[in-house]
């Protein structure tokens, strides 16, 4: 006999208090993506020796991302009175010195903070929240990211985790689970924007005992890490929302696509489906409903296409992630032959919030037709990189100067790649434009899936357009000519343009081809395909005519040597 | 010959034997194996067509189209870069030239002596602390040329990657 809802969350609150208010330190430290790529496994030994040394008793734990990327490897030291340092750059050198410090001497080292949580500490260190990077953030879905273990489903238990299934399943009609993501407004945060809601009635309305929900974790564009993040940092907010959708469409089983190789995120999603079943949160009688649903991880190999919504069937079917046509849509005739719904991760983790605090709640946030939060990916040339989420309709200007902190070194913000790279290039003079899927394709870039690339005036608009498009063209899944033949065309082009090798006219022929590309193709990619051209072109005329006509490269990169590989097509 | 042939074969069948997920594909079978073995040898496709119940071109076509699948076996040490967009802006390429100048290769492939393998990734995940590579599945953030460099010399003189490279 599985727990029941109030055991299993009784057990999260007592397992909580033991950590926060108990009588040991608890130490965690951020091992998603970005703190490993800055060392984080070498602080997590360094801290574990020193304390075996020294004797000190403390629990520590591996968390995902709290969001300052840019000040990984993060240590985040609780104390039993409550007061909360988090700790920034930290090496193992720093790590031994935090250990006798703090956890052996109950001193604070105040320098090395990132800032506080809670309890001032008599006001020596900032509060992390006042930071410019964490001030103007609202944290729906990425509310537990770097706060709780994700390989702990007690630690989410106590933080309203699962309340809202129990909530959906014991009081609520899957119609009415429907209706409150339709009243949310909630739309689609893998690139397309559609409204969740509408996407869920189509499922519900197909007649048969085996639906699927499929969940995109493809995340194959560079410049996006939050879905992997979201997937590191607090797993068990996707599989709730994934068993909502499940419950509200009739739906039988969740399959969580994932590219191999991020084991990070994989093995924490495997860790949270596995202890999920253990507490027959999965599985036959969901909380002693009727209803039953499974889940598992599939994995794809390397291919951005399969991230779009038909390629990835293909893909969890074992084939090459190749897009097929449309009719049939998914709903109709989806995985194996059977009704599917597809959705971002970002998408089905704001589900569970929707379903505990209303759908007018989550429609009150953001503006117009964007409702909710955004959540954000910033990299490049910025003072603060990393993972932020914000109501929608702040200005790109404010995420950019308040937020990312501006560019680093006194230099001027040039453009900002957003959307991944179908997306589009916005310049920096233009940036007064709302986080808001609407009015941020009238601006020619898109949202996305939150990816925003600063580069600084040091950046060619011309090199870094041909970056794009040389990935574009990598990935083109080959099916259909306009996009297979039509990128190869664009980056010949501009290669030439950057090898100052060009003729006016090629112009004139990238937009030919692009028209092509955008008339011709079966999917978005190849559709989408010419933006990071048309977009640069429209805010940067002047430096391509400069590469075109005088043969100069006004920051002097091109023509740079560049590295890339070539797709070889068997 | 034919005993590694046949330790391919077995140790590509254990790992299609041991997948986690219930549904069972060629591609799931395919990353399997990769997994294990580093790269996709004749022996094992056949594996994974009589596994699977597909032809042998069934699946050489899904290997074929995933851009992550080797065909030769792996240098013993495996080197990534990622000439993703946000490592571009964040000056990847001088540490991607670097890199293939220390290795003497131009472009994806193994050294001459097997020691050491590249492969170019077109996102390491962990962009916010770009230009990002992978030494033997570490991750490595804000890389130079010199951090690059000191890594494949400790590579070459036999330590392991335990430490990392970011600055
Ligand atoms: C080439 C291409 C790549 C895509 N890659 C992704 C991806 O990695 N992740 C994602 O969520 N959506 C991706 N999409 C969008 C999906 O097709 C689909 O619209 C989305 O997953 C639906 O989820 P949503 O309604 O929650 O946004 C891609 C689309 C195209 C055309
Ligand atoms: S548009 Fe490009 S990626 Fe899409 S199906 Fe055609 S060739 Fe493949
Ligand atoms: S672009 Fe290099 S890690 Fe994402």
């Amino acid at each position: 006999m599985p727990p029941s809802f109030e055991e299993i969350r009784e057990q999260g609150i007592d397992r909580w208090r033991g950590l926060t208010q108990g009588t040991r330190p608890w130490v965690r430290i951020g091992t998603a993506l970005c703190g490993k790529a800055a060392g984080a496994d070498a602080v997590v030994a360094s801290i574990v020796e020193r304390m075996d040394q020294k004797h000190v008793s403390a629990m520590v734990s591996e968390v995902g991302c709290l969001g300052p990327c840019f000040a990984e490897p993060l240590v985040d030291v609780s104390m039993p009175d409550g007061s909360r340092v988090v700790y920034r750059n930290v090496t193992p050198e720093l790590a031994t010195r935090i250990v006798d410090s703090h956890l052996l001497e109950g001193q604070p080292l105040a320098d090395a903070a990132l800032g506080v949580i809670g309890n001032q500490l008599n006001g020596s260190i900032p509060s992390l929240w006042d930071h410019p990077m964490m001030k103007p953030q609202r944290r729906i879905a990425l509310r537990n990211a770097g706060q709780v273990d994700p390989m702990d489903i007690h630690q989410y238990a106590a933080n309203d985790g699962y309340a809202a299934l129990h909530k959906a399943l014991t009081e609520m009609t899957p119609d009415e689970v429907r209706q409150e993501v339709s009243d949310s407004g909630l739309r689609g945060r893998g690139g397309a924007a559609f409204p969740t809601g509408t996407k869920w009635n189509f499922l519900a309305g197909a007649n048969d005992p085996v639906k699927y929900i499929l969940v995109n974790c493809e995340e194959g564009d560079p410049g996006a890490f939050n879905d992997k993040g979201i997937l590191e940092s607090d797993p068990h907010s996707l599989i709730e929302g994934v068993i909502l959708a499940g419950y509200a469409t009739g739906a039988t089983k969740g399959y969580v696509f994932i590219r191999h190789g991020h084991d990070g995120p994989i093995d924490r999603t495997w860790r949270a489906i596995e202890q999920a079943r253990q507490l027959g949160i999965l599985g036959r009688n969901i909380f002693g409903s009727n209803f039953c649903f499974d889940m598992e991880v599939s994995l794809t190999g390397d291919s951005y296409v399969a991230g779009e919504e038909t390629a990835l069937m293909e893909s969890i079917e074992g084939k090459r992630a190749m897009p097929r046509f449309r009719p049939p849509f998914p709903a109709q005739i989806g995985l194996f032959g059977k009704p599917s719904n597809i959705n971002n991760v970002k998408t089905l983790a704001y589900v569970p919030q929707i379903i505990l605090n209303g759908g007018r709640w989550f429609a009150g946030i953001g503006q117009d037709r964007s409702t909710g939060t955004a959540i954000l990916c910033l990299s490049g040339d910025l003072t603060y990189s990393g993972m932020a989420e914000v109501p929608m309709g702040m200005t790109l200007r404010q995420v950019v100067d308040e937020i990312g902190g501006g560019v680093p070194n006194g230099k001027a913000l040039k453009l900002l790649q957003t959307g991944g790279p179908l997306g589009g290039v916005l310049s920096a003079v233009d940036l007064d434009i709302a986080l808001d899927f609407d009015a941020m394709s009238k601006a020619g870039a898109i949202l996305g899936s939150g990816g925003l690339i600063a580069a600084s005036e040091d950046a060619c608009v011309v090199d870094l357009t041909r970056a794009l498009i040389a990935f574009c063209q990598y990935e083109s899944c080959g099916k259909c000519f306009p996009c297979r033949t039509g990128m190869t065309h664009l980056l010949e082009v501009l290669e030439r343009i950057c090898r100052m090798d060009s003729t006016p006219e090629d112009m004139t022929l990238m937009g030919r081809v692009g028209r092509s590309m955008q008339a011709g193709s079966l999917c978005g990619h190849g559709q989408l395909g010419f933006n990071p051209v048309s977009s640069a072109v429209r805010y940067f005329r002047e430096e391509f005519e400069q590469h075109l006509n005088d043969k100069v490269c006004p920051t002097g990169t091109c023509p740079g040597s560049w590295h890339s590989p070539t797709r070889v097509r068997r | 010959m034919t005993s590694n042939a046949e330790s391919l074969r077995n140790r590509a069948f254990q790992a299609i034997r041991g997948q986690k997920p219930e549904t069972v594909t060629v591609l799931s079978c395919l990353l399997a194996v990769e997994d294990e073995l580093g790269y996709i040898p004749p022996e094992a496709a056949e594996e994974v067509a009589r596994v699977t119940g597909s032809t042998i071109n069934d699946v050489w076509g899904v290997a074929s189209f995933y851009t992550n699948f080797q065909f030769q076996p792996p240098g013993r040490h495996r080197v990534e870069v990622c000439w993703g967009p946000t490592c571009h802006v964040k000056g990847v390429m001088p540490v991607i030239r670097q890199v293939m100048d220390i290795l003497g290769i131009d472009g994806e492939g193994a050294t001459e002596d097997g020691n050491v393998s590249l492969r170019f990734n077109t996102c390491l995940g962990a962009c916010a602390n770009g230009p990002v590579i992978s030494v033997d599945h570490h991750l490595m953030g804000r890389i130079t040329p010199d951090g690059a460099r000191h890594v494949l010399e400790e590579i070459r003189n036999g330590i392991p990657s335990e430490d990392d490279g970011a600055s």
